[in-house]
């Protein structure tokens, strides 16, 4: 059970889209992006909200990577390895950034919850490769220097 | 007259929605996983894809048919389409056919067959998932999953529940309830339907037939069983017996053949249920309190009242049923001889129905705090039973249950199908108990397939206002309509399964509407063909009722957490 400040967030934004099932996806959209990830109890009282099954509302939130179950660190990266990007060795950025961060494929997400590393398979800016996200923030042409620098200057940021 | 050439042959469109339905009026069987008449069309399993004169291929069950269209449905192509469709689907399924529930009876191990898949070119290299045993009815196994989603729209559809439904994407998809809980811990009240439709052992009916061999092999162990009205309409199916025949003589014989002790009629135990229900509905007719009443019979369908309408739950009928009612019957009735044998009698039920083995271990469904019916075991079960013996089932002579549970009325017998139950509880109820005066009663207008019923009967100078409901999520919307106050009933039957019981997810699965209309008709022709007709002139039973049951009927008989 979370606290009830969650719920009624929740509340709030269900008002906000209306109580339809067709606006599952919006509203836990909003959900994730106050919270920085969907708790699981909220899938479920959305659903019951909204008089969608809850197994249904888990389809949709697993069918899209977009949702997570778990809490997010406060910066997401996202490396694209789409086929640009990995033509032009963006594992080499991933790699560089797991030993960065001292995270692995099972670890995503740091002790301090700071950092969150995900893959995405295209960001659709392929002119940019090899790219990666920073929260909404688009870093382009990357190579592994450029990378510890970019770890280096949020880290300095956060202190 | 507009018409499509299926294979050079013409057949006229005659409002049929998709070309599948035309090609199966044309006399070709296409295989489909993923195609049901009752479900809404999904077409996620391909089977059904057929070539138009221009070479394009489309899945037939999602395509209207338009005048003058040219489909081939063996063509070259197709054929070779078919069979990769299948190597793909075998590729990444468990392939341990000869040790599988559904070994013989498999979709997808007969369309592999059909189609002449004989090797499978690819590796198996998916993860082994555990198996889901948390359900006392139902058996989830995620390997043998082809991804139809059969299950998940009977589940959603039908049934209203949405218990299971797909979970992540592409090749990591399963179906699974919410959050990969276990099946017992999700609105599932074991129905079984999903395990109907399911085309492979994804997901089956949970089987005690080991435990029972064991105590039928144990000689301190008194074996009684009772059958079910459901299931003598539908055990035949598997032995080449007209559909709907009434196979309980020949029932009773094999049962006796397999070692049963004693074998007895739940018929019996219904006209007990219609005995405590119709004086159960009289008195809140009375005091006009907690109305409507609803029947109790189902198991599925009292799960699902506490689940979804716990506020109601009060007008659920405190009886227990049939079975429940009959259990504690009979271990009543050897209590004396088994202390004198120095012996234990256990109870068995054969069911057409999953939920009773989760009815038979609720505490309310308990006397003196044991459980009553020890084992229940479906149709299928039975069957595979009496294959495993070697029993010739067809050339069987029929025999008599055993007394005194084996005299019962026809209206116990017709609670196997949809609005039987009410229309035993109506002869109940009525004062004049003519010929007459029941085919009156049989056509008020609670028979037929018709997924709501609604009657009305005048009880003495009161009009009793009835509804007959089947199929969990019309009984839902009806809930609704109720609680909303803008209908009102004195009396609700719901079965949790279309038709009901003849209809239950443990009956022989492949029931096409022929089947479904036999086995109804077969329960009614019983019950034309039965010397009782009203549950209230069962002769045992009312002496009974006189002798060794007085005095007892509410332990018994009623569920005993309800009465506080």
């Amino acid at each position: 059970m979370l606290e009830q400040s969650y719920y009624s967030k929740a509340d709030e934004i269900i008002s906000q889209h209306g109580r339809t099932q067709k606006a599952l996806i919006p509203i836990i959209q909003d959900i994730q992006s106050c919270y920085r990830y969907l708790p699981a109890e909220l899938l479920s009282y959305v659903a019951k909200q909204l008089g969608i099954n809850e197994a249904k509302a888990y389809s949709v939130a697993t069918f899209y990577e977009n949702f997570s179950f778990e809490a997010k660190g406060k910066y997401v990266i996202r490396v694209c390895d789409g086929t640009a990007c990995h033509v032009r060795k963006s594992t080499l950025i991933l790699d560089k950034l797991y030993k960065e961060l001292n995270l692995s494929k099972e670890k995503h997400t740091t002790e301090d919850m700071l950092f969150t590393l995900e893959t995405v398979s295209c960001l659709g800016a392929c002119g940019l490769a090899p790219v990666l996200t920073v929260n909404d923030e688009v870093h382009a042409a990357m190579t592994p220097e450029k990378v510890s620098a970019l770890i280096a200057k949020l880290k300095e940021e956060e202190q | 007259m507009e018409y499509i050439t299926i294979d050079t042959k013409r057949v006229p469109i005659e409002g049929e929605k998709n070309i599948l339905s035309l090609i199966r009026k044309a006399g070709i069987d296409l295989p489909t996983f993923c195609y049901h008449s009752e479900l809404s069309i999904y077409g996620a399993c391909r089977m059904c894809v057929v070539e138009d004169d221009r070479g394009r291929i489309f899945a037939s069950c999602s395509e209207q048919p338009r005048d003058g269209m040219v489909i081939h449905t063996n063509s070259k192509k197709i054929q070779s389409y078919r069979r990769l469709i299948i190597e793909l689907l075998l590729s990444s399924h468990c392939r341990d056919c000869t040790t599988c529930q559904k070994n013989g009876s498999c979709s997808l191990q007969d369309l592999a067959y059909r189609v002449g898949v004989h090797a499978v070119r690819f590796l198996n290299n998916k993860k082994q998932i555990p198996l889901d045993m948390s359900s006392p009815s139902i058996v989830r196994d995620p390997n043998k999953c082809i991804l139809c989603g059969d299950c998940v729209r009977t589940c959603d559809e039908i049934q209203g529940i949405g218990a299971i439904d797909f979970a992540f994407r592409g090749s990591e998809t399963q179906v699974m309830p919410a959050f990969n809980r276990d099946l017992a811990d999700t609105d599932c009240v074991g129905c079984g339907q999903c395990a109907v439709v399911c085309p492979t052992a994804a997901i089956t009916v949970r089987t005690n037939v080991t435990e029972i061999w064991d105590a039928i092999g144990n000689p301190n162990i008194r074996v009684v069983v009772q059958v079910a009205p459901a299931v003598r309409v539908a055990v035949g199916d598997s032995f080449n017996i007209p559909k709907g025949e009434n196979s309980f003589g020949k029932l009773v014989t094999a049962l006796r053949i397999m070692g049963f002790d004693e074998v007895y009629d739940t018929s019996f135990g219904a006209d007990l249920t219609v005995m405590e229900e119709s004086k159960e509905l009289a008195q809140r007719l009375e005091k006009n309190e907690k109305l409507p009443l609803f029947t109790s019979c189902c198991p599925g369908w009292v799960k699902y009242c506490e689940n979804r309408y716990p506020d109601l739950t009060d007008n659920i009928s405190t009886c227990r049923s049939p079975q429940g009612m009959l259990s504690p019957l009979i271990k009543d009735y050897f209590k004396d001889k088994d202390e004198a044998e120095n012996k234990k009698t256990i109870v068995v039920s054969i069911m057409p129905c999953t939920a009773k083995k989760g009815e038979i271990l609720r505490p309310d469904n308990f006397t003196d705090g044991m459980q009553d019916t020890d084992y229940v075991i479906t149709t299928q079960e039975v069957i595979r039973m009496i294959k495993q013996v070697g029993i010739q089932f067809e050339s069987l002579e029929a025999e008599a249950a055993d007394m005194p549970f084996a005299v019962a009325s026809g209206g116990g017998t017709i609670f196997g199908t949809t609005g039987g139950v009410t229309e035993a509880v109506l002869r109940r109820l009525a004062k004049d108990k003519s010929y007459q005066n029941l085919s009156n009663i049989s056509y008020v207008g609670v028979r037929g397939e018709d997924s709501v019923k609604e009657a009305s009967v005048m009880l003495g100078d009161r009009e009793v206002k009835i509804a007959v409901v089947h199929g969990l999520a019309d009984a839902g919307r009806l809930l609704d309509k109720v609680k909303a106050g803008e209908v009102e009933y004195d009396f609700v039957e719901v079965m949790a399964c279309r038709r009901g019981c003849i209809m239950g997810g443990g009956q022989p699965p492949f029931a096409g509407a022929r089947t479904k209309k036999k086995r109804m008709e077969g329960l009614y022709k019983a019950d034309t063909m039965s010397n009782i007709r009203y549950p209230d002139e069962n002769p045992v039973l009312l002496q009974m009722y006189e002798t060794t049951i007085k005095g007892k009927e509410h332990k018994l008989f009623h569920r005993h957490m309800v009465e506080k």
